[in-house]
């Protein structure tokens, strides 16, 4: 005796404004995800093309400007899924919006947000090897983003500790609100830091990168898909969730319903 | 307040009863600074521009084991259950165990202040500066690693989730404090002025956070 787990129907109330993209709402929902994820293809592989073979070389830059397609576009993304993970957590603990899909969006974002962050300080270093000669320099940015990197792995770490879900929940939103408040006090304090001692060593400013004509189309490009990603990376993320919790319950039931015809004679 | 300061006398009781901060957590931060002089080298030149750090280091690892034994009180016999069912604030539990862990702080920063003057060389000088960011920066830990600690609490993985959460969180304190303690020991406390208000805000902050969120987290279990 199995229970077919149906694939996506939900009978929750319908999405709020604020969830992401590709929410599952029935069978519309996972039409917009898919042609998200269609959209976010193509715009990467478009951007990939464009950055690759179409764009210039930059002057000073040489191919190296070519980074500039993906570095920014990841680290907006993984502010931009923070900034999400926040809010979905503040809607999580405030009582009037309590409901478990605010704890799944901030989840999924956050997760989201810590490749994207991983992305962002690799291919930052990358860009900083040939054009600085060093992996990585203490500058108040990158030194932020590598802070963030541990706070929120820090925070997935949390919430896949075993135990009641709502208690989880709960500590992370908690936690969430705690590691995101610090973000301005760090960088706050890493840049004064860095001003007040010893002169930087690189400068991040000096070379001026003038953005203009196919490259400005392809940096829009750049930022366009990888947000459809980010959106198309978190609605799958809920989906699974969803689908997991619902394993997790309805396995149990499927379970007990055949123990007991096990024991019926 | 009046919770907060019957909370903060019951676990300082506990400690000068059970001695476990003097008898392992002193002795940890001294064994900390020890091996930060093994790992630099004798050479005072070196150690001496560095002991403002790697003091506040010591400090920062101390406080996870201070905050850990903060919990494992509380854990023990549903003592937090009884603390729940006496009907205290829990703001006023809050700030009363974050206290009870500044005051155990303090009392380790002194000790181990000698033992960077004696280790390494350290001259200490601007008394004031330094006893001022070591309150306002104990302030801070003591109150972000009571609220994590709090978020830890009870889940079976809180040995390794604490120091992981509380850590990076902390780094703005290292910071901040870290300045507070070079210029002081350099002589110049009155340059340090900004930094200590940096320490300011960041207690204020996470003060305010604790005050505010520590009912939802003794809500559970």
């Amino acid at each position: 005796m199995t229970t077919v787990l149906e694939p996506i129907s939900q009978p929750e109330p319908p999405a709020p404004a604020v969830s992401p993209p590709g929410r599952r709402a029935g069978r519309g929902g996972a039409v917009a995800l898919r042609s998200t994820g269609l959209l976010a293809l193509a715009g990467v592989v478009a951007t990939v093309w464009l950055g690759l073979w179409v764009t210039p070389k930059a002057k000073g830059f040489g191919d190296l400007v070519r980074l500039l397609y993906i570095h920014p576009p990841m680290a907006w993304v993984a502010f931009l899924a923070y900034g999400v993970a926040t809010l979905a957590s503040l809607l999580y603990l405030w009582p009037r919006t309590r409901h478990p899909r605010f704890d799944r969006l901030a989840g999924a974002s956050a997760e989201t947000g810590v490749v994207f962050t991983g992305l962002t300080l690799v291919t930052g270093s990358i860009w900083g090897r040939p054009s600085w000669g060093v992996w990585w320099t203490w500058d108040p940015l990158l030194t932020t983003t590598a802070l963030l990197f541990v706070l929120y792995l820090g925070y997935l770490a949390l919430r896949r500790v075993p135990g009641d879900a709502a208690t989880v929940a709960r500590r992370a939103a908690i936690a969430s609100l705690i590691a995101f408040l610090d973000v301005p006090i760090v960088y706050f304090s890493v840049s004064w830091w860095r001003s007040l001692h010893q002169p930087p060593t690189v400068d991040l400013t000096g070379r001026h990168l003038y953005v203009h004509g196919s490259m400005a189309w392809t940096l829009l490009l750049g930022f366009v898909s990888f947000t459809l990603a980010y959106a198309w990376l978190v609605g799958h993320r809920c989906r699974l969730s969803v689908l997991r919790e619902r394993e997790a319950s309805e396995g149990l039931a499927a379970a007990l319903e055949e123990r007991r015809l096990e024991g019926a004679p | 307040m009046r919770d907060a300061v019957l909370v903060c006398g019951k676990d300082l009781r506990i400690e000068i009863r059970s001695r476990v901060a003097v008898n392992q957590v002193v002795p940890f931060a001294l064994a900390v600074v020890l091996l930060f002089g093994l790992a630099l080298g004798p050479d005072r030149r070196v150690l001496a521009p560095a002991s403002a750090g790697l003091f506040w280091v010591a400090v920062l690892l101390s406080t996870v084991l201070t905050v850990q034994r903060s919990f494992a009180v509380e854990s023990a016999d549903e003592a937090r259950e009884g603390l729940r069912l006496s009907g205290l604030d829990p703001a006023g539990v809050f700030l009363g165990k974050a206290g009870a862990v500044l005051a155990e702080l303090l009392v380790l920063e002194v000790v181990l202040s000698a033992g960077i003057a004696l280790l390494y060389g350290a001259r200490l000088a601007g008394f004031g500066m330094l006893a001022g960011s070591a309150v306002l920066g104990s302030i801070g830990l003591a109150a972000v690693g009571m609220l994590y600690g709090a978020v830890a609490s009870g889940l079976r993985v809180r040995e390794t989730l604490l120091p992981l959460l509380f850590l990076p969180v902390a780094a703005p304190v290292l910071l901040a404090a870290t300045k507070c303690w070079n210029l002081a020991l350099a002589g110049t406390p009155s340059h340090a002025e900004g930094w200590l208000s940096l320490l300011a805000v960041f207690a204020v902050l996470y003060v305010t956070i604790g005050t505010v969120s520590f009912g939802p987290l003794l809500e559970d279990r």
